[in-house]
């Protein structure tokens, strides 16, 4: 892909990520916050594609490791983050 | 399956995650948004299976099925079997560390992408493709080593005390002067070795970045960690080809920073300070001095007769009360108050707990009615007609240090000023200072009243002590 096309997603990126977030409440920081790191846990598309490509044991090996984190960071993020907006909801009976 | 088909559901992805964070940002919908993020992410993963994806350097020739496809799902099922227990047992006491280590493992997993991708790479990378990869090892591993200290402080592994030792900025300022040295270092030589010094020095440094950030702040640098791995995870996007990962990182990244920000504002802290405390952090003189100074002590009864006759009570609850597991008596006793005609709301500092929002999530587990929490700037010119405020294991958010002692750790924080009700209640373990280790002068105030003992027994005997009245 060519450079500007990758600078004008970034940048877009950029300005979307500052939008969706300028006001919550802070009873919503610790949600957001954690919802927001699991979804960085889709660098395990990442992991997937370098194991893939992996030629060599140590990279191999390296790669699983990348692997499992990230499965960690993104399964375990949405699931405690779930957990937590499951009792904002169960409130409002 | 086409590139063009992957790319399509790399974008519908890529729109699932701005739902998911557009979701997150309002009450009624977060649990929704988190679910439409949970399954763009899902989708990712599973389309990553059917599309072989070129090698960029062009050295690995790939194919349907992926290459070494049963490790990669055996280590997807290490991975859940760690983390799924890991997030469905945890108390959620324990959840803001939990959140740390899973942003921290995040940024470890972008460093070994990266590093894997180097060594894959070899001498055909191109600079930008050799920079990006530089900028993703050493974030990576700052957030990586950062996460696993801001653990420990709130697991209370180690002090949550800022560790300042003689000449730390010195050390901290070298350390990050060789991280960049050895970054332009392997810019220019291209190897293993300076690849695995700069991943050493990262981590070094993402430790001794962390350490002198005092217990207070330590959600403030989750936060800014987690943006951190968002970005590493767009640089890895970059050189993998992945649209979707630039746009899920960069997301990450940007509203990461926001929030940050936010929390910062809503503790009243300078994110500059925060974030540059480690190069300007001195020796604290030592507040720890024993205090020698008369309190004054009661007991439940005691407690029992002065909420019986109040008209207005505001409950402060903090962090000892989640750690007593009091949540569920707190409940009986407000509202048993409640059932007397007494008016209860509960004032809830933004921070009260260990980061924002955590006493809301705390409180909801104990169905405690929503339109009794009372936010701060809400409750706090109602203190003057309040009666009783009852803080129950809080200190730091009530303590007027804040206001009145400049260069004390947590000045400039607003608090709720329980001061101006007409009588004061702590409901504490011991003497011992907050999270933020310092000396509340609220406690030798003459209108309060000191119950010592484990929140939940204390609150336990309160409540049957008021039933007998």
């Amino acid at each position: 892909m060519d450079a500007m096309a990758i600078l004008s997603i970034f940048v877009l990126s950029v300005f979307v990520g500052f939008e969706v977030v300028s006001k919550v409440s802070s009873t919503l920081h610790t949600p957001l916050m954690s919802g927001a790191n699991a979804i960085h846990g889709v660098i395990l598309v990442g992991a997937i594609i370098v194991a893939d490509h992996s030629e060599t044991n140590l990279e191999l090996g390296l790669s699983l490791a990348a692997i499992v984190l990230a499965t960690i960071n993104m399964v375990g993020g949405f699931v405690v983050t779930d957990r937590m907006l499951e009792m904002f909801k169960g409130q409002k009976k | 399956m086409s590139r063009t088909l992957y790319d399509l559901i790399g974008l519908a992805a890529g729109i699932a995650f701005i739902l998911a964070l557009k979701g997150l940002s309002h009450p009624k919908s977060a649990r929704r948004g988190n679910l439409i993020g949970a399954f763009g992410a899902g989708l990712a993963t599973l389309v990553v299976f059917f599309y072989a994806s070129p090698s960029v350097y062009g050295k690995a020739e790939s194919s349907l099925p992926l290459n070494n496809l049963g490790w990669i799902l055996g280590a997807i099922v290490v991975g859940l079997i760690i983390g799924v227990p890991a997030a469905r047992r945890v108390q959620m006491t324990q959840m803001p560390q939990l959140v740390a280590l899973f942003n921290g493992v995040g940024g470890g997993a972008a460093a070994l992408v990266a590093i894997v991708e180097y060594l894959n790479l070899g001498s055909e990378a191109t600079t930008a493709q050799v920079v990006f990869t530089v900028f993703t090892v050493i974030v990576g591993c700052v957030s990586f080593s950062g996460s696993i200290i801001t653990f420990m402080k709130l697991q209370e592994l180690m002090t949550t005390r800022p560790v300042v030792f003689p000449a730390g900025r010195f050390v901290i300022a070298a350390t990050l002067a060789s991280v960049i040295g050895v970054g332009g270092w392997v810019v220019s030589a291209l190897g293993t070795t300076p690849l695995l010094v700069l991943a050493a020095l990262s981590l070094l440094f993402g430790v001794l970045f962390v350490l002198p950030v005092g217990g207070a702040d330590v959600p403030i640098v989750i936060s800014l960690l987690n943006a951190f791995t968002g970005l590493t995870v767009a640089a890895s996007g970059y050189v993998l080809d992945s649209v979707l990962l630039i746009i899920a990182g960069t997301l990450v990244g940007a509203s990461g920073t926001i929030l940050t920000r936010l929390m910062a504002d809503a503790m009243g802290r300078s994110l500059f300070g925060t974030l540059f405390g480690a190069f300007t952090a001195k020796a604290q003189d030592s507040s720890g001095v024993a205090e020698d100074r008369p309190v004054r002590s009661g007991s439940a009864d005691d407690v029992a007769i002065l909420l019986n006759y109040a008209r207005r009570v505001v409950i402060v609850p903090g962090f000892g009360l989640a750690v007593a597991q009091a949540q569920h008596t707190v409940r009986e006793l407000a509202d048993l108050m409640i059932s007397k005609g007494i008016d209860v709301a509960y004032g809830i500092h933004p921070v009260a707990g260990r980061m924002p929002g955590h006493m809301n999530v705390l409180l909801a587990e104990a169905n405690v009615p929503y339109d009794q929490l009372v936010e701060m700037d809400e409750v706090n010119p109602t203190f003057g007609q309040t009666d009783v405020a009852i803080v129950i294991g809080a200190n730091d958010v009530v303590n007027p240090a804040a206001k009145t002692t400049p260069g004390c750790p947590i000045y400039g924080m607003p608090i709720l000023e329980v001061s101006n009700a007409a009588n004061i209640i702590f409901l504490k373990r011991s003497m011992r200072p907050g999270f933020a280790g310092i000396e509340n002068e609220l406690l030798y105030d003459p209108k309060t009243m000191l119950l010592f003992g484990d929140a939940k027994s204390s609150l336990t005997k309160v409540v049957s002590a008021l039933k007998a009245l």
